[in-house]
């Protein structure tokens, strides 16, 4: 197993959870598992998690060398992350593997480099028909130069070979191109960059697929960018399963998305990008991550359905209907899981520590975390998640963006960061209106119409600070059911102010303690309640039924 | 206040949804998180109040393509909530809009997992949506006639012969192009979709009601003949059986879902009801042929018993992976195959459509 490395900005601790669960489930199937990985810190450097542990730099040569050493049977790269992924293609080139007899598990390294390589990728789509971007391969300053003069801009820059799209972006003019892509060039391992025609505002769609060697294929699930295309979707507010698709339209991109999975022959998991046209039927296929990716561990943790898992065990040969549903106990791990909740993933960017890196999100992935909230609807489960950033705003209430001057206001909500969110909900705020914060974000409609649902009850929060105390406590109770926390809701009806009616302020502050509605907490089971569960896990909702149940004591 | 009571005396209260009167029917779930415009117009739901386990239905609206048949055709719905607020660029209209206008009854804001694990575990059960008190209310609930008595069939299936081509219905006497096949398909409960799949094949489908006579059937000169889904329990349907079975060996025969169960009584097998059925767009169904899994759209109360099929006639082909259950056979000296699952998809995966093309070239194989 070669681990996930260092944690850095655009890879995160996922490939960490991805290669904790891979070691695990190769154990399982009577395998010895040995470990490279260069980073301690980890959960799969854990003295239980591999059989043997090798913490060395993640090169070529300290990997020859444990190879050389230990003299593995197999080497299963896709588990972590990019960094594995190169490491066995580099290992491969040299003839290290050859040498020592190691096989590679999981997809072959053909099939990985028709994933990645941009004009093989592009090659193979229209082989099977299927609709990619115009775009341009670049491998030189001279062809750089050649289509400056060609191509439409704004276009988006993506050099291959690199992590969470390092050395991308977007460009505006001739100058933006050339500078970005002669970056892009060195950055790439292969000096290669794809210039491609910009979908801005474009719905982005991604597709979780596993395949097995015998070709089943099946999807975990999808998931819809709050952010329209130009955002790294690292950087992209994302929900589960998508909400704004027909099934029609939510099929065909699936059926897309196996039909590519097929055409490149991954064994494992796999996930796919696509760019939906808000106004028709088009979509363009953006690009595939031919491994267990960031993506990936969003998904398990978002539907219960352990991706690498599964991916490890696939690699070892086995198919997905002999790899047992762990959760259920009874089902098996060739289905699609169906889910009864609603999912919103943010991401945790580190402007907080880094005060003056430039917050703008493009095509170049920026955060270094992410929090994921689950709930049965899309309002709780943002504010949940909200909640999770751990950073200033615990709300839609948001000082810096509350101040922008309408220009300012204009600005930030047409051009991503990490603040967005609270631009959108400002713009709403403000009276603009969904259609014209629609106009200025392609933010789909669904999503602002949800905030401005919220919205509306923080401004009937606030207006009740003036009215009566009688309606409080259904206002409360309204509240909370929507998602908004005990602090805020105290905060909006003002419990702290002074200025206010004591006999208000006690009459809503006692209200709130004695919160009518209370949690409880339902399964992530895979099957949306269709099958018992043996190892479900839970989130809290306010619902009628709960499903935990009491451990006896002892 | 509105009300969903279950005949083992449960009570969950919610909000209005859709039309506002009593509704009455066998309650199920369905797990697709997709395609609510699909399954309330689809046939085989008559008679059944649909609970969907997704709790956001209506986000992408309803729209003027994607129905199923001509009218909503379940007896009720229960979501958590109910999208006022759609976007997709084809929505025309609310959820909650059509549900009024077509008198569809429904009720949101309960607990959709607290009913669907209580239909897990305790089966399928009659149940009634109203605003009445429930105490009152729940007469009338015990009075009805159940289910599995109630015909389903005659009442969905066409009252008169249509023909359905490449851009949709046309006139039966007058095909509007060249076609490479002629379907008769005898109506159970037809989903749009099945039709739309065969004209993309190049057959002229002609749409018959259920109960048409084999000789009459024939009397069409068809290619093959398909039954097709439906709702209700297979085995109150002896004259459709009767069809089937006089048309055995006579032409190509292909059924799906309650097709399958009328082609399996027809050669001697037998059905039994499932506790909860499958409902949903994940079921995986394995081919023992190739031993490849595909996920289907599954929409079914009812089974085949497998033991209950004559060996040498007819031949399990496909086995669902989760629970056994018999998803497709085949009589080789009859030229009959069936599929106990939704290759028409609309909803849920398009995976299985390649047995279209199978239909079609067996069809084919069948031409004098």
């Amino acid at each position: 197993m070669i681990g996930s490395g260092p944690i850095v900005i655009g890879q995160a601790a996922e490939f960490d959870y991805a290669g904790t669960q891979a070691c695990k489930s190769l154990k399982e199937e009577g395998h010895e598992v040995v470990l490279i990985n260069s980073n301690p810190a980890t959960i799969m450097t854990d003295w239980n998690v591999a059989d043997a542990l090798y913490i060395e730099p993640l090169t070529p040569e300290f990997c020859e060398r444990v190879i050389a050493r230990e003299r593995p049977d197999a080497v299963l790269p896709t588990l972590g992350g990019q960094t594995g992924l190169n490491l066995a293609t580099e290992l491969a080139d040299r003839g290290v593997l050859e040498t020592y007899g190691v096989r590679l598990l999981g997809t072959p390294l053909s099939a990985i480099r028709k994933a990645e390589d941009r004009e093989e990728f592009r090659d193979l789509m229209r082989q099977i028909k299927e609709p990619v971007p115009e775009s341009w391969i670049i491998e030189s300053e001279a062809q750089l130069e050649a289509v400056l003069e060609v191509v439409p801009y704004p276009c988006i820059i993506r050099p291959a070979y690199t992590l969470g799209g390092t050395g991308g972006g977007i460009a505006n003019t001739r100058e933006e191109l050339w500078e970005t892509g002669r970056k892009g060039l060195k950055l790439s391992m292969r000096s290669q960059l794809m210039v491609e025609r910009s979908l801005l505002g474009w719905k982005e769609v991604e597709y979780e697929v596993m395949r097995d060697s015998a070709g089943n294929c099946i999807t975990v699930c999808n998931m819809e960018n709050l952010d329209p295309m130009g955002v790294h979707t690292g950087d992209s507010i994302v929900v589960a399963p998508s909400q704004t698709l027909s099934d029609i339209e939510y099929h065909m991109l699936r059926t897309a998305s196996l039909k590519i999975i097929q055409a490149l022959g991954i064994e494992g998991g796999c996930n796919v990008q696509l760019a939906v046209n808000p106004d028709s039927f088009d979509y363009y296929v953006i690009e595939v991550n031919p491994r267990v990716s960031r993506s990936s561990a969003l998904a398990s943790k978002a539907t219960g359905y352990p991706i690498a898992r599964v991916a490890a065990k696939i690699a070892v040969g086995r198919t997905l209907d002999q790899i047992d549903n762990q959760v259920t106990g009874t089902t098996k791990a060739c289905f699609e899981p169906a889910l009864d909740y609603c999912v919103v993933k943010i991401p945790r960017w580190p402007f907080d520590k880094f005060a003056t890196g430039d917050r703008n999100l493009f095509t170049q992935m920026k955060a270094t975390g992410e929090v994921m909230a689950i709930d049965r609807t899309f309002e709780s489960a943002l504010m949940k998640a909200i909640r999770g950033l751990e950073v200033r705003s615990k709300d839609l209430r948001h000082p810096k963006t509350q101040a922008f001057t309408d220009e300012e206001l204009r600005h930030a909500i047409g051009k991503p960061t990490d603040e967005r969110l609270w631009a959108l909900v400002e713009g709403l705020r403000r009276g603009w209106g969904v259609d014209e914060v629609n106009r200025l974000s392609r933010v789909d409609r669904w999503f602002l119409r949800k905030l401005a649902k919220l919205l509306a009850v923080e401004e009937r929060l606030l207006a009740a600070r003036t009215g009566s105390s009688e309606a409080v406590d259904a206002l409360v109770s309204e509240a909370f059911l929507i998602g908004f926390p005990s602090v805020s809701i105290g905060a909006l009806l003002g419990i702290d102010d002074d200025r206010l009616d004591p006999g208000f302020r006690a009459a809503a502050k006692g209200a709130i303690e004695a919160q009518k509605v209370l949690p409880v907490f339902k399964m992530v089971d895979t099957c949306a309640g269709e099958f018992e569960s043996a190892t479900p896990y839970y989130y809290g909702t306010f619902e009628d039924e709960d499903d935990a149940f009491a451990v006896a004591s002892s | 206040m509105r009300y969903l009571l279950l005949s083992d005396g449960t009570v969950y209260s919610g909000a209005p949804l859709g039309a506002d009167a009593d509704a009455i029917g066998e309650v199920v779930f369905n797990t697709g998180m997709t395609g609510y415009q699909e399954v309330l117009s689809d046939p085989s739901y008559a008679g059944q109040i649909v609970l969907f386990t997704y709790p956001l239905i209506g986000n992408y609206g309803i729209n003027a393509d994607d129905f199923e048949s001509a009218r909503l055709q379940a007896a009720g719905v229960v979501v958590k909530e109910a999208c006022d607020a759609p976007s997709n660029w084809r929505s025309t209209r609310l959820l909650h809009d059509l549900l009024k206008e077509r008198g569809l009854v429904g009720i949101q804001g309960v607990d959709t997992r607290a009913i669907t694990k209580r239909i897990r575990s305790g089966g399928v059960a009659m149940g009634m949506i109203t605003d009445r008190n429930p105490e009152d209310a729940f007469g009338d609930l015990r009075a009805a006639r159940t289910y599995d008595e109630t015909d389903f069939v005659e009442r969905v299936t066409t009252k008169s012969p249509y023909a359905w081509g490449y851009a949709g219905f046309e006139r039966i006497d007058e095909p509007m192009a060249e076609y490479r096949r002629r379907l008769v398909v005898l109506d159970c409960g037809l989903k749009y979709n099945i039709l739309r799949r065969f004209a993309a094949l190049g057959c002229r489908s002609i749409v018959l009601p259920a109960t048409t006579p084999a000789d009459e059937v024939l009397g069409w000169e068809p290619d093959g003949v398909l039954f097709s889904p439906g709702p209700g329990d297979p085995a109150r349907l002896p004259t459709i059986v009767q069809t089937a079975r006089d048309l055995l060996g006579k032409t190509p025969i292909f059924g799906i879902c309650l097709g399958n169960q009328i082609l399996c009584q027809a050669l001697g097998g037998r059905t039994f009801k499932l506790k909860f059925g499958h409902r949903g767009a994940n079921h995986p169904v394995q081919d023992l042929r190739t031993g490849k899994v595909t996920i289907t759209s599954q929409n079914h109360g009812y089974a085949v018993d497998p033991s209950s099929l004559p060996s040498g006639l007819a031949e399990v082909t496909q086995l669902n992976v989760n629970d056994g259950t018999v998803e497709g056979i085949r009589a080789k000296d009859f030229d009959a195959t069936s599929i106990q699952y939704h290759p028409e998809a609309a909803p849920g995966p398009w995976d299985s459509r390649p047995y279209f093309a199978e239909f079609v070239e067996k069809m084919g194989a069948g031409r004098r």
